[in-house]
């Protein structure tokens, strides 16, 4: 009789569906606390950071350990591109790991850029691991400061 | 051992939890180190992007490594954001070794934002072979 009471509660016909929405519901309480910094943006290494000043566009990316001759940089039109290679040496063999977290591999990344660029001088420099690329806008894509007679 | 072809993910940077109240205003990381020993040392690498051997901090005290990367954001005048996939802040994390370290012989090395920190183990504790001798 009682079990017969419990088993017709709607709410628990499909046990199923109540967890997942108890999971949902869990979710939406861990949402506000993830990470700030969470959005991976295009997804693809390296991360970057555009900026804009009045005459340039400013690309930063994260490449510690890489070498600026292991780093290939073109600019076409509105597009850069970044590829390159992140090598980590092989240790003595009779290393024992604790923690490897470091990842080796090729990366490929584009970007387009909102406005023509002048590829012919551009200025990348790495420094402590930090990359940045300094690519001044095309002429046409500067503000042009208009004065009224 | 590692595939050479693998391609690198873009991975977020993890953010400390709060241990220890930050006095600090920004966020603080937690980089990612690879961890080795030999018979005769402890080697720790660790990616700090943006961390000047100025900026770097290390200490070892009783069995506790901690390093902090303290980083000055570079900014240009006049800057707008466009794009914002990444965060630069403090990087902090601490270890605590089991094995007792000779700090006299610590030698650290910064380069292109990698930190490789080689820890001798004092002569005591490298092992020794024991020969066992049946009566």
């Amino acid at each position: 009789m009682i079990l017969k009471r419990i088993y017709s509660e709607p709410k628990w016909s499909d046990p199923f569906n109540e967890f997942s929405r108890l999971m949902r519901l869990l979710n939406t309480f861990e949402a506000p606390n993830r990470n700030a910094y969470d959005d991976a943006g295009a997804g693809v290494f390296p991360l970057l950071n555009v900026s804009s000043t009045a005459d340039h566009y400013i690309v930063r990316a994260e490449l510690p350990g890489i070498k600026a001759g292991e780093l290939d940089i073109k600019v076409t039109g509105n597009n850069l591109t970044l590829a390159g290679e992140r090598k980590i040496p092989e240790e003595n063999n009779q290393a024992r790991y604790h923690r490897r977290e470091r990842e080796a591999g090729k990366f490929s990344r584009a970007l387009t850029l909102p406005g023509p660029l002048n590829a012919d001088k551009v200025d990348a420099r790495l420094k402590n691991g930090i990359l940045t690329i300094v690519i001044p806008k095309a002429d046409e894509a500067k503000p042009r400061k208009i004065s009224i007679h | 051992m590692l595939d050479k072809s693998i391609e690198l993910q873009a991975k977020d940077k993890k953010e400390l939890k709060a241990s220890g109240e930050q006095t600090k205003p920004g966020p603080v990381f937690t980089p990612s180190v690879d961890i080795f020993e030999t018979e005769t040392s402890l080697t720790l690498l660790a990616d700090l992007p943006g961390v000047s051997a100025e900026g770097l901090d290390i200490d070892l005290h009783d069995d506790t490594l901690s390093i902090i990367g303290n980083i000055v954001p570079d900014k240009a005048q006049g800057e707008t954001r466009l794009l914002k996939e990444f965060e630069m802040g403090q990087y902090s994390r601490k270890f605590t070794l089991s094995e007792v370290i000779d700090q006299a012989k610590i030698k650290a090395d910064l380069a292109d934002g990698v930190l490789r920190l080689n820890l001798p183990k004092v002569e005591k504790a490298k092992p020794r072979k024991i020969t066992v001798t049946g009566s």
